[in-house]
C-alpha cells in the first residue's frame, strides 16, 4: 500500500500563511494590501510545489475540508435578499438541505443546496449534510415553485450521501430521490448544478442533475464514497486510495468522460484558503451558463436535458 | 447434499427440488420465495412461457479500467459465462393473457443485479419501445444498486432511466414495477420506485441503504421485518405484496384496468 501523506500535513505551511492574511485583514496595520499580496505569492509558490503531487484521495480530503465554503457561504456572497424557505409540507424541515429564493444578477433565482455545519453542534443539527426524504421533498417543492414563476434553479452539491437511517427508510428515501430525478427531467426552467464539495452518490444526484453541471476543481462526484467502495470491493477500509483512483471521481476525469460541462478553478491551496476568490470564480461561470440556458425555449431545454443523460453510458453493440 | 434435494433458506426443511420447481420456486412448506433468474422470471410471466428477447447484442465495457482484487473485465467474463447473460437484465416482448407487454427482468446472479451502463441502456430502451409501440411496461427489479466498477457512469443511469420513465406519464403508458428480493440502492432510487403501481414479492428486502450500512451508522439492531415488502406496504411505499403464485393474475387484472379493457 502506498504511504501517502495526509492533505492536512501537506497544506500546513499554506494554512499558516492564510491565518496570517486573516490576521492582517482584521488589523489596523498599514500597507495591508501589499503585505497580503506578498503572502498570497508565498501561498502560490507553496501550492505550485504541492499541486503536482495531489492524488485522488487528497482531492477527496480537500472536498471534505472542514474549512471549505458551504452552500450558505456561497449564497451570502452571490445573492441579495436570500430568503430561505422551509419544510416539505409533508413531514418536516430538513436542515441538511437549504432552499429559497434570492436575487442573482438582477433576477430571482431559486437556490437549493446541501448544507453542512461548521461547529460540532451545527454539524449534528445539519446531520453532516446527509439529507432525509423531507429534504429532497422540500427541494422538489422549491423547484416546482420556481417553475410556477419561471425562475431558474441553481443547486449546490455537497453531501456525503443520503442519510442511511430507520426513519429515512420508513419515509421513503429511495422514492424521494427517484421522484426528484423524474420531476427534474420535466422542469420547464433552466437548472444549473454546481458541485462545491462532495458529490456523494444518489444523495447528491437527487438535486445534482439538470441542464449543466459545473464542478469545482477539487470537488468530486461519485457513485459511492471511496471508503464504502474500499470496504465492499477490497474488504479493507484502508484501501481508500485505490478505490478513489479506480472510481475516477475528480472534476478532470468527469469532464473527460463527458459527464460534466465545466470545471471551476480553485485558488491556490483550495477553496478554503481564499473564499472571496472562489466565490468570484463561481460567479464568473454561473451567470453565463444561466444566460445561455435562458435563451433556449423550454422545449429545447427539455429535449437537450433528456439527450444529455440519454447518451451517458459505455457499452458495445 | 444430493442433487435431488435442497434445503429451504428460511424454514431449513429438506425439500425435493422438483417440488420447489413445480411451485414457481416457492417453498411448499413456508412460502419462502427463492430467487429466480431473469430467464425463469420471463418464462413465468409470459403466456406459455414464450417471449422474444430484445436488445440482446448490448454488452458491457470497462470504461474506467477498474481493478480491485480482479479486473472488472475479468469479472464480467466470469459472470457472463456462469449466467449465460450479457449483463444483469433481459428485455423481452410477449403477451400476458393475450395482452402485449414489454418486460425487463433483472438478474441478481449477474454481479448482484448491479446497474451499470448496460442495465441503464436496456431499461431505457424498454421504456422507449413501450412508448413507441404504446405497450404497457413491466420491470422486475432485483439489484444491489449501482455498479461501482463503472463509477459515475453507473450513477448517471439513475437519471437516464428516470427521465425515460417520465416520458411515459405524458404518453399515458402504464408502468408496473415489481420489486423482488433484494432491491436496494440506485435501482430503488430510480425506476423501481417510479411505477404507476409498485408491488413487491413477500418478504423481499427493499430499501435505499442496505441494512448493514444502516446498522453501522446508527449502531443499533434493526427491528424485525425492517425493509421487507410488508413493511414498505405498511409505510405507503408499495401498492401491494403479491405472492408469486398470484403474480400473473394480479398483472392481468392491473393491465386490464389501466388499459380500460373490461373482459
Ligand atoms: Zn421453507
Amino acid at each position: 500500500m502506498s504511504e501517502e501523506k495526509d492533505f492536512y500535513k501537506l497544506e500546513k505551511e499554506i494554512i499558516l500563511f492564510e491565518e496570517k492574511i486573516k490576521e492582517i485583514q482584521s488589523s489596523e496595520e498599514n500597507n495591508k494590501k501589499e503585505k497580503i499580496a506578498r503572502l498570497k505569492k508565498e501561498i502560490e509558490k507553496e501550492w505550485a510545489r504541492i499541486k503536482p503531487e495531489l492524488t485522488p484521495s487528497h482531492i477527496v480530503q480537500i472536498a471534505r475540508h472542514p474549512k471549505r465554503p458551504y452552500t450558505l457561504d456561497y449564497l451570502d456572497y452571490l445573492t441579495e435578499d436570500f430568503m430561505e424557505i422551509h419544510g416539505d409540507r409533508r413531514a418536516g424541515d430538513d436542515p441538511a438541505i437549504v432552499a429559497g429564493l434570492g436575487f442573482y444578477k438582477g433576477r430571482t433565482v431559486a437556490f437549493i443546496g446541501h448544507q453542512k455545519g461548521r461547529t460540532t453542534r451545527e454539524r449534528i443539527e445539519r446531520n453532516f449534510g446527509q439529507p432525509n426524504p423531507e429534504g429532497y421533498r422540500k427541494a422538489l417543492r422549491v423547484m416546482k415553485l420556481a417553475e410556477k414563476f419561471g425562475f431558474p434553479i441553481v443547486t449546490l452539491i455537497d453531501t456525503p450521501g443520503a442519510y442511511p437511517g430507520i426513519r429515512a427508510e420508513e419515509q421513503g428515501q429511495a422514492e424521494a430521490i427517484a421522484n426528484n430525478l423524474k420531476e427534474i427531467s420535466k422542469l420547464r426552467i433552466p437548472v444549473v448544478n454546481v458541485v462545491i464539495g462532495e458529490g456523494g452518490s444518489g444523495g447528491a444526484l437527487a438535486i445534482g442533475v439538470g441542464d449543466a453541471i459545473l464542478m469545482l476543481e477539487y470537488s468530486f462526484y461519485s457513485v459511492i464514497s471511496p471508503e464504502g467502495c474500499a470496504a465492499i470491493l477490497w474488504k479493507d477500509q484502508k484501501a481508500v486510495t485505490q478505490a478513489a483512483e479506480n472510481l475516477k471521481i475528480g472534476a478532470k476525469d468527469l469532464l473527460d468522460m463527458g459527464i460534466i460541462d465545466k470545471i471551476i478553478s480553485e485558488p491556490p491551496g483550495g477553496a478554503h484558503v481564499d473564499y472571496e476568490q472562489i466565490f468570484k470564480n463561481v460567479d464568473r461561470h454561473l451567470n453565463p451558463t444561466l444566460k445561455k440556458l435562458e435563451l433556449r425555449s423550454p422545449e429545447e431545454r427539455l429535449e437537450e436535458r433528456y439527450q444529455k443523460f440519454r447518451k451517458i453510458g459505455v457499452f458495445s453493440e | 447434499m444430493h442433487d435431488l434435494w435442497t434445503r429451504c433458506n428460511n424454514c431449513r426443511r429438506i425439500l425435493y427440488k422438483q417440488d420447489i420447481l413445480d411451485n414457481q420456486s416457492i417453498c411448499p412448506a413456508c412460502n419462502f420465495h427463492f430467487r429466480l433468474s431473469a430467464y425463469e422470471r420471463l418464462e413465468m410471466l409470459f403466456d406459455e412461457g414464450l417471449y422474444n428477447l430484445l436488445d440482446q447484442n448490448i454488452s458491457p465495457e470497462d470504461p474506467l479500467q477498474f481493478k480491485d482484487s480482479i479486473k472488472y473485465s475479468q469479472r464480467l467474463k466470469e459472470n457472463q459465462k456462469r449466467t449465460k447473460l450479457q449483463d444483469a437484465v433481459l428485455n423481452a416482448e410477449g403477451t400476458i393473457e393475450g395482452i402485449k407487454v414489454v418486460i425487463s427482468a433483472m438478474d441478481f446472479g449477474f454481479m448482484g443485479g448491479s446497474m451499470g451502463s448496460v442495465v441503464g441502456e436496456k431499461i431505457t430502451r424498454a421504456v422507449e419501445l413501450a412508448l413507441k409501440e404504446r405497450l404497457p411496461l413491466i420491470i422486475v427489479s432485483c439489484s444491489g444498486g449501482a455498479r461501482m466498477q463503472e463509477g459515475v457512469f453507473s450513477l448517471m443511469q439513475l437519471m437516464k432511466t428516470s427521465s425515460a420513465i417520465a416520458r411515459l406519464d405524458k404518453a399515458g403508458i402504464p408502468f408496473i414495477s415489481i420489486l423482488v428480493d433484494p432491491t436496494t440502492g440506485g435501482v430503488t432510487a430510480s425506476f423501481a420506485m417510479l411505477g404507476d403501481i409498485n408491488i413487491g414479492e413477500p418478504n423481499a428486502l427493499i430499501g435505499f441503504a442496505g441494512p448493514r450500512v444502516i446498522e453501522q451508522t446508527i449502531k443499533e439492531k434493526l427491528p424485525k421485518g425492517f425493509q421487507r415488502a410488508e413493511f414498505l406496504l405498511q409505510h405507503g411505499m408499495l401498492d401491494d405484496v403479491v405472492d408469486r403464485n398470484n403474480m400473473r393474475s394480479y398483472l392481468v387484472r392491473a393491465l386490464r384496468l389501466f388499459l380500460n379493457r373490461p373482459e
